[in-house]
């Protein structure tokens, strides 16, 4: 689905161009030879200590000082055919930002990764670079380790929120067109900030309480901290956007309800918010969790402060996380962090593929993250209070590769065993959630229920109404998200300029 | 923020909360609720609608102060606001002309029942209306609820009402003497498992309004996953209401009392933070 395009559209290129033949870009160039450039290790991430940071909340990674930050842009070869910029889903003019911090013109920099990135605190915490702007980089070609892009537009990004001078960006006189952002998670916000810039008028609606969807109720604290996504909302806020929180598109009001109201054009960027389970016996005993209520509980609901705040989660001190994803991850980290004595991922297929970053992968290792490979649990075992207090599991083999091109799991006959666990996190993936699918029956959905798009604009079968990130896709990642949104935002600008 | 227009002591522990709400009490339907939140250190919980005034723009709902979040409530004052109230959420009772219907309420169940009575009432339906309270001083909104009722039962622990017994009993004998084409039963969970067991083996259709503990109330976490049929069923999206004959009772029972030591743990701390003086 949605594969990303491999080449620049001409006027990327062109910006691209335009970038790299300026004087300054030049000079900088020549003060120092690409061989020089080649010698220069890539500059560590500053990280807590996997002791001390798996018993609680605070940010893991530390950022990079800016010192270590303008070396790390030195080893940027400034190419002339930058690679990056095309393994990036919203192509961000990676040479140029980076440039501007080795020049120690670090606002500058972060104003260029806001001219295509609304959200560049937040992609330079959570998008999986490694497989995208990273592993592409010529620098990595040529000596191996990539340029730690990610790790540079954090560093824009947090100094400019740091120094407390935010640069917004001149908005253009009122279209007098009016926008509705179905959802405040990363696709959403990324559209109401394009079409904001557009000087269109703007309103999110949102079912929770709090804007960021699953950056808010999903992504923990220890990786993106709620300060960083208040900023970048409040950012959106100071742009002109209007959010409408505790709004059920679907409930509260239908899409038609809205045009009626005088919206024009729609984005639906709702998500996948309906947790997938295991469909095996026991699932219901307590004590077992979708990833979704687990997390929303300790992030959106901040259970970890319990009895501060009142909503409670289990503190299991032998708990197993199903799924090898990236919420699996944050699930099993979070049950470290709540005290458990034996945190265990518990995955199918085998080290190599598990679809969570590498990066994140290490760092619950560090932390005393268990990891239990080609292992699957058939059934729940409850005690007579209906918790739940064991598992039997299944070892298995990997066999032929199946539709995903990974080699598919198979059970090995009469390799059951019992795991003993006290707190189960069923983190198998999610599937769009029906709400506005349901009340919206002109909106065509796929066999999954995802709303169904033309990739090239992201357009739904309604006039009008267009659509991005898990909605979509199922579950995918924030960028890819951000990557739709920027692609549905321009087509929503067309979609607008036609109508005055 | 949402604002409280009246908060009002119905009953001992029962309270009625009546909120300025115009985009969400134009689309109510009797059988929803909202979810809301007391204060934003409080939980997300859901309440049924006991009532609504699309042209007023206020949404009502009747609840028991059961937990923190609940005592937390039963304390606002008309002018307060809520900081999470939104709706309406699940899918509306099934309304239509069946017949003859008994509905049978206890507790906050009389409020959340209200609605549904009045809408069964105007469908042309024959309309049985069968209350729980223990004692006279626990009943409210009685006129409310005769005004839609060709029948009216009340089952109490007291002389005062015309059945002094349990509603499961009370209604095995309405069943002896009246045909029923539907039951619709709100309370507490023992109070719906009983008189769905009541109809059983007459096979009479039993509609109960799950009150399973919810989060997000949008189908997003599953926390109200129950078992309807064998199926995994969220309360949230694909409810509140479920056929009472086919629902996994004591898994019900067990998820909803799951908390029980921590809501107890969070009631301390919240008394000896808010209620205890010095």
């Amino acid at each position: 689905m949605g594969d990303q395009k491999k080449e620049l559209s001409p006027e990327l290129k062109e910006r691209q161009k335009a970038g790299f033949v300026q004087e300054w870009r030049k000079e900088l160039r020549k003060s120092l030879s690409a061989k020089e450039r080649m010698k220069i290790p890539r500059q560590k991430m500053p990280e807590r200590d996997p002791e001390e940071r798996n018993t609680d909340f605070q940010e893991v990674n530390l950022g990079l000082a800016a010192q270590a930050a303008q070396i790390e842009a030195r080893r940027c070869l400034d190419c002339a055919n930058p690679q990056c910029v095309v393994g990036c889903p919203v192509a961000i003019d990676i040479p140029a930002f980076i440039k501007l911090i080795e020049i120690g013109k670090y606002a500058d920099s972060a104003r260029k990764l806001k001219e295509t990135n609304s959200l560049p605190a937040i992609c330079g915490r959570v998008c999986p670079q490694e497989t995208q702007c990273e592993v592409v980089c010529n620098l990595a070609k040529a000596s191996g380790v990539p340029v730690a892009i990610g790790n540079l537009e954090r560093f824009a990004s947090d100094y400019e929120r740091q120094q407390g001078d935010v640069y917004i960006p001149e908005i253009p006189p009122p279209t007098g067109h009016k926008v509705a952002i179905l959802g405040a998670g990363p696709a959403g916000l990324t559209v109401a900030g394009e079409l904001a810039k557009k000087g269109h008028q703007v309103t999110v609606f949102e079912a929770l309480h709090v804007a960021g969807g699953v950056l808010v109720y999903g992504i923990p604290e220890f990786r993106l901290p709620k300060a960083i996504l208040e900023a970048e909302v409040d950012y959106l806020r100071r742009l002109g956007v209007e959010f409408r929180m505790n709004f059920v598109v679907g409930m509260t009001a239908s899409l038609d309800d809205l045009k009626n109201e005088g919206f024009e054009s729609f984005f639906v960027g709702t998500g996948a918010g309906l947790p997938n389970f295991m469909r095996i016996p026991g699932e219901n005993l307590i004590g077992i969790y979708s990833a979704n209520e687990y997390l929303t509980r300790v992030n959106l609901m901040r259970a970890y402060a319990f009895p501060q705040y009142d909503t409670p989660v289990f503190l299991g001190k032998r708990a197993a996380v199903l799924g090898g994803g990236n919420v699996a991850m944050d699930s099993v980290r979070t049950a470290k962090r709540l005290g458990a004595d034996m945190a265990a991922i518990v995955y199918r297929r085998s080290r190599v593929e598990m679809p969570a970053r590498v990066e994140e992968v290490h760092h619950a290792e560090e932390e005393g993250i268990e990891f239990h490979f080609l292992t699957t649990p058939t059934r729940f075992i409850g005690d007579d209070q209906n918790r739940v207090k064991a598992m039997e599991c299944l070892r298995m083999e990997l066999g032929e590769p199946d539709a995903s091109g990974r080699r598919r799991p198979v059970p090995i006959r009469g390799s059951e065993f019992i795991m003993e666990v006290d707190l189960v996190v069923v983190s198998i993936g999610n599937s769009p959630n029906p709400l506005i699918t349901q009340t919206t029956p002109e909106l065509k959905v796929g066999k999954w229920g995802n709303v169904e798009v033309d990739w090239e604009t992201m357009a739904t079968s309604m006039e009008g109404v267009y659509a991005g990130g898990d909605i979509v896709r199922g579950g995918a990642t924030v960028i890819l998200a951000m990557g739709d949104a920027r692609v549905a935002a321009a087509e929503m600008h067309k979609y607008l300029s036609g109508l005055s | 923020m949402t604002k409280i227009i009246r908060r009002e002591r119905l009953v001992p522990n029962i309270h009625l909360l009546e909120i300025e709400a115009p985009e969400v009490a134009r689309r109510c339907r009797p059988g929803q609720f909202v979810m809301l939140m007391p204060d934003l250190r409080g939980e997300r919980i859901p309440l049924t609608l006991a009532d609504w005034d699309a042209d007023a723009g206020t949404v009502t709902t009747v609840f028991m102060a059961v937990g923190t979040s609940t005592q937390k409530l039963a304390l606002k004052q008309a002018g307060d606001e809520l900081p999470v109230f939104a709706g309406p959420m699940g899918k509306p009772a099934e309304i239509q002309k069946f017949g003859t219907v008994l509905c049978a309420a206890g507790c906050y169940g009389i409020g959340a029942i209200h609605p549904i009575v009045r809408a069964l009432k105007q469908a042309g339906n024959t309309v049985h209306t069968l209350l729980d309270v223990k004692a006279k001083f626990l009943m409210y909104w009685e006129d409310r609820l005769k005004a839609y009722s060709d029948e009216f039962w009340v089952s109490s622990r007291d002389s005062f009402y015309n059945c002094k017994d349990y509603i499961p009993r009370v209604l095995k004998s309405i069943l002896k003497e009246t045909s029923l084409d539907r039951v619709i039963t709100i309370g507490c969970t023992y109070l719906m498992y009983t008189c769905s067991e009541a109809t059983r083996s007459k096979g009479i259709k039993t509609i109960v309004s799950l009150n399973p503990v919810m989060v997000d109330g949008t189908g997003m976490c599953g926390a109200c996953r129950c078992t309807v049929d064998g199926r995994t069923k969220f309360a949230c999206v694909d409810g509140p209401d479920f056929d009472g004959h086919a629902v996994d009772w004591d898994e019900l029972f067990y998820r909803r009392k799951s908390y029980f030591e921590d809501e107890i743990r969070s009631m301390c701390y919240w008394e000896k933070e808010n209620l205890i003086e010095g």
